[in-house]
């Protein structure tokens, strides 16, 4: 990739860092958090953002960013005070900001109307005497890109009509300091290019590390140069001021280039220095130009109590090969000293330091500990772990067929190996861990968005964000979170009218949180809304034909109606929960992750939603299991209990089904190896093991096996990599004999078997308690 | 020009041929990653009766597929001959279900000739040719047909 | 001789285009986040020539540059400060700590190039 590609990648990695930054100073200010370190950072990364866009041309995210920083600084230095409406404004406005790095990005289009309409906003916040701004965009200079900056780059940032670059153009030198000597230019011709440049340094163009010698040198480039020292201010030894400046400069320069040229070079020392710059021959011909020719001064330097003249020799300045420092001698020579700049060449121009073309880069040490990896050095590290926990299973199984006891030293060993390979598995894990933040990042905007149109006023409260888990479970955290928070603001909250006659808070709050319980990730999204209307549910559900009118349900079964596949609360689609996706959609991605997902809901106090997920989608815990001679896998997340069934509880319903009581409740019973193919008929379930399962819409199954072998944490391995998607089958996994085992899909198993016709009677869904 | 004749017809390739049933087919080297004696497969469910299953291949899940079956042949019974042969098919790996391995060919495409038009369209569509060498008559296995198309995931 | 440029930046996309642009004139590069940090890195590095950005958490560009003047170790090291500012007291506060030069973003290779030329040794 090209290298400016490259950082143009890193350029919007960082654009997501400091977006993320910047709400969350925003979101910290709107709490009243409004000191000094979080408006500067706010003000930062609003100043990055813009800093780096300017870097790569892309105009439309600088001069909105610019507007908006313009305004930020305002408020930084207390000149727009940081008002709760304010901050409101700065958070549309960092959205705003979003959409243009998304569309820098190519991701998106922005919005010119709102982008105009924000940036006009921005503008009467600032200054709010101002007229109101014209919404139109202000007609801006075209932005070059990072190849082709002009000599005034400050003027590419700004809006033509602000006011305050006027006086930046990059250089601002002061008037009085430049003579143009009328009579010079009148003589210009006779004299050709010659100018005379006379340069007194001030104390202040050392201490900030400036050198004259290297100004010479500078001056050099633009032509031959004569430089003469006028030594005649310095004192004496005794009075001398190591740091201060007493010399004179006068410099002949004969050159093509014009009077800015000249004046460039002295850029960085306006105001440090005394600068006169004339057309043609400053001294008297006749005097000083002898005085030039005249050829080296006297060597004999001496301490001069009185002002002498030591005018140095003409110096025919080349190009070198070693520049020198010269003028450090010079500022602290005690002795009018001139020397350093003649003898020893100063280099005209020094190429560049191009001749040593190391491109090393050294990363400093100190401060700083992180270390870069390609993400699929990890994901091939994890799985090589994995094939260590594989080889040590298979290890310790072969061990256990000869039958050496427990106590043995190599039983020992092995189990230290055991623990070894798992302490290894779960380190290499935790490289891939990261803070669900980036997740959680996003969904401020999202809540403000949600409530806006839906008329609610939402206020997002997060807590838990470092909480680790594997990359790629948090890829996918994403959709259900999103899902839940739009279903708490949408249909969980009240508007503002209703929640205020119920005594309430215009303002809803909904809670985002995450944390670790026992091995899992829990995330629960909660709001103190109205509450599951549970007549509503119950009698939507029976319209729907979900569930049977007679069905007594508890409260909480009632509850979780709304994960069953087809039910949507929503009287008509709304915008924002609608599009015919409901709660359903998110259990099924939910449990796809091996996540389990509830909700408890108090009526007009609100709901909660709990979604636990494992930490790593690497691993998994699960039941092995023999079904007409195959071993399978059945994900532990799923099982509710395992039992061996009685005759009495079997009972058979239909012509070929049969059902299985469990307390109170009939689940039916399915043959995993029937429904899979593995036989044409099943044993009676008596004979075999029945696992209680949960499927995806709350509905249980007990699955029938031949054999139960334990429970074991075992490597997901892809089916689809080589192969491709097995109805029932959701991954493969390598047991300890070496062979690879199927896990299975519970989901797909259960509807599976109600696709088979023909089928008995549906057993109602939500039967079992 | 030279080079014309070149490009034209001695580009040379090597070839594995093996035994399915009684018949020769081959695969050019290049797609072979290795040859495997036989060890027992896991039994995919829903699966075309081709897929003997998947195996171990260090660590990663591999599909054996019978080829006399995918061929519209009679399932190869497995015997200490058996063996896989294990290609690279597009960006999957499969490990297929020979009879017996025979030699390696050098060949130029020159040699190959067209799939007869008698053949049934399924076995058209996994051939890519015919070889005939020293009175043999190999048949050459197109492996980016073999496997079916990845379904699109079931909702 | 390679001669080795500081840069203070607390931003990736800052540095790395530095970087690019300075590694391929031939310098030496060392890196710092801010201007904290950026005393660290002076120490074990000891650069010819530093440029920092102004606005950065911790210790700011002002600080950096005046913390860097009064250590006599140090004092002599030319200073270039990047500069966004459409506001002139921005630079010479700037220069008033103690900064040599400035740049103004946005910057090509050849400008920051040429920048140091006039302020290295």
């Amino acid at each position: 990739m090209d290298e400016l590609e490259a950082i143009k990648v890193t350029f919007f990695q960082e654009c997501e860092e400091l977006l993320a930054d910047l709400e969350g100073g925003l979101l910290a200010m709107q709490d009243g958090n409004d000191d000094g370190d979080t408006v500067n950072a706010v003000f930062r990364a609003v100043h990055s953002i813009k800093g780096g866009a300017g870097a790569f041309g892309l105009e439309p995210l600088v001069r909105f960013a610019h507007v908006f920083e313009t305004l930020l600084d305002a408020v930084r230095s207390n000149e727009v005070p940081s008002t709760p409406d304010l901050v409101a404004t700065l958070l549309r406005a960092s959205d705003v900001l979003a959409d243009h790095v998304s569309s820098a990005r190519g991701l998106g289009v922005v919005d010119e109307a709102v982008s105009a309409a924000m940036a006009a906003e921005l503008k009467a916040c600032t200054d709010p005497n101002a007229a109101p701004a014209p919404v139109a965009a202000a007609p801006v200079v075209e932005a070059p890109a990072f190849e082709a900056v002009s000599a005034a780059p400050a003027e590419v940032l700004i809006g033509a009509d602000d006011a305050l670059d006027d006086d930046d153009l990059g250089f601002d030198f002061q008037p009085m300091t430049i003579t143009i000597d009328e009579q010079a230019a009148d003589v210009a011709a006779a004299v050709g290019n010659v100018w005379t440049v006379s340069i007194r340094p001030k104390s202040d163009l050392y201490r900030k590390a400036n050198e004259t010698a290297l100004l010479l040198r500078e001056l050099a480039r633009l032509g031959p140069i004569e430089a003469a020292l006028d030594a005649s201010a310095i004192p004496p030894l005794d009075q001398l001021d190591a740091e201060a400046a007493y010399a004179t400069w006068t410099v002949r320069l004969e050159t093509e280039e014009d009077e800015n040229a000249i004046r460039e070079v002295f850029e960085f020392v306006d105001g440090d220095c005394d600068l006169e710059i004339t057309r043609g021959e400053a001294l008297s011909p006749d005097a000083a130009l002898a005085a030039l020719l005249a050829g080296p001064a006297p060597a004999a330097v001496e301490a001069a109590p009185e002002p002498v003249v030591v005018t140095e020799a003409p110096v025919e300045i080349k190009a070198a090969p070693e520049p020198v420092a010269a003028a450090p001698v010079v500022e602290a020579a005690p002795a009018p000293v001139a020397a350093p700049v003649a003898p020893a060449p100063v280099a005209a121009a020094p190429a560049a330091p191009a001749a040593a073309k190391t491109q090393q880069i050294d990363v400093p040490g100190p401060g700083q500990s992180v270390i870069r990896v390609d993400p699929e050095r990890i994901d091939r590290l994890i799985d090589l772990v994995g094939e260590l926990v594989i080889n040590q299973a298979m290890l310790a199984q072969r061990v256990g067929e000869y039958g050496i006891a427990p106590s043995s030293n190599l039983a020992m060993g092995l189990d230290e190996l055991e623990q070894l390979t798992r302490e290894i598995q779960d380190s290499v894990m935790a490289i891939r861990a990261q803070p669900v933040k980036s997740v959680f990042q996003r969904m401020p905007r999202l809540v403000r968005e949600v409530a806006s149109m839906t008329g609610k006023q939402a206020r997002l409260v997060m807590d838990g964000e470092n909480t680790e888990v594997d990359k790629t479970v948090i890829e996918r955290l994403s959709d259900p979170i999103t899902h839940m928070l739009r279903n708490a603001i949408d249909h969980g909250l009240e508007s503002p009218e209703e929640r205020k006659a119920a005594g309430k808070n215009p303002e809803g709050v909904v809670k985002l949180a995450a944390l670790h319980r026992s091995g899992r990730i829990v995330i629960e999204v909660s709001d103190d809304g109205k509450g599951i209307n549970r007549e509503r549910v119950h009698s939507i559900a029976i319209k729907k034909g979900l569930i049977s009118p007679e069905l007594q349900l508890t409260d909480e079964e009632i509850d979780n109606l709304i994960f069953l596949p087809g039910f949507s609360t929503a009287d008509k689609i709304s915008d924002v929960s609608g599009r015919g996706v409901g709660m359903d959609v998110v259990k099924r991605s939910v449990q796809a992750l091996g996540g389990r997902i509830s909700i408890t809901s108090r009526p007009g106090q609100g709901s909660t939603f709990t979604l636990s997920l494992p930490l790593t989608l690497a691993v998994l815990d699960g039941m092995v299991v023999d079904v007409a001679g195959e071993t399978l896998v059945v994900p532990l997340a799923a099982i509710v209990e395992s039992l061996r069934p009685k005759p009495e509880e079997v009972r058979p319903l239909g012509p070929v089904g049969s059902v299985l009581a469990v307390r109170d409740s009939f689940v039916p019973l399915i043959d995993v190896g029937l429904t899979l193919g593995y036989r044409e008929a099943s044993p009676p379930p008596t004979e075999g093991v029945v696992l209680l399962v949960e499927g995806e819409d709350g509905s249980r199954a007990a699955l029938v096996a031949d054999a139960i072998h334990g429970q074991r944490q075992v490597v997901i391995k892809s089916l689809e990599q080589n192969y491709q998607q097995v109805d029932g089958v959701a991954a493969a996994t390598i047991l300890g004999d070496g062979r690879v085992a199927l896990i299975l899909d519970v989901d797909a198993v259960i509807s599976l078997r109600r696709r088979e016709p023909p089928r008995p009677v549906e057993p109602t869904l939500i039967a079992a308690e | 020009m030279s080079e014309e004749i070149i490009t034209t017809g001695a580009e040379r390739r090597e070839l594995i041929s093996f035994r399915v049933g009684e018949q020769e087919y081959c695969v050019d080297i290049m797609a072979v990653r290795e040859i495997r004696g036989w060890s027992p497969a896991t039994t995919l469910p829903q699966s075309p009766g081709y897929m003997r299953g998947v195996i171990n291949l260090r660590g990663a899940v591999l599909p054996i597929m019978d080829l006399a079956c995918r061929l519209g042949m009679p399932v190869i019974e497995p015997t200490v001959r058996s063996v896989f042969i294990v290609v690279k098919a597009g960006d999957r790996m499969i490990g297929m279900l020979v009879d017996a391995v025979s030699d390696i060919l050098s060949i130029t495409d020159d040699l190959v000739q067209p799939t007869p038009d008698l053949a049934c369209d399924a076995v058209r569509s996994f051939i890519r040719g015919i070889i005939s060498i020293d009175g043999r008559m190999i048949s050459e296995i197109s492996l980016d047909r073999l496997l079916p198309e990845r379904e699109a995931l079931a909702a | 001789m390679t001669r080795t440029v500081l840069t203070v930046d607390d931003s990736r996309t800052m540095r790395d285009m530095l970087r690019m642009a300075l590694a391929g004139a031939g310098f030496n590069v060392v890196e710092a986040v801010d201007g904290e940090h950026g005393l660290e890195v002076l120490s074990a590095h000891r650069p010819d020539v530093i440029i920092t950005d102004i606005n950065m958490p911790k210790l700011d560009g002002f600080g950096f540059i005046e913390a860097v003047r009064v250590d006599d170790d140090y004092r002599a090291i030319p200073i270039l400060v990047l500069t966004t500012e459409s506001d002139p007291a921005k630079k010479d506060r700037a220069r008033r700590a103690g900064a040599t030069g400035w740049i103004v973003k946005p910057f090509n290779p050849e400008k920051l190039v040429d920048a140091i030329r006039r302020v290295a040794a």
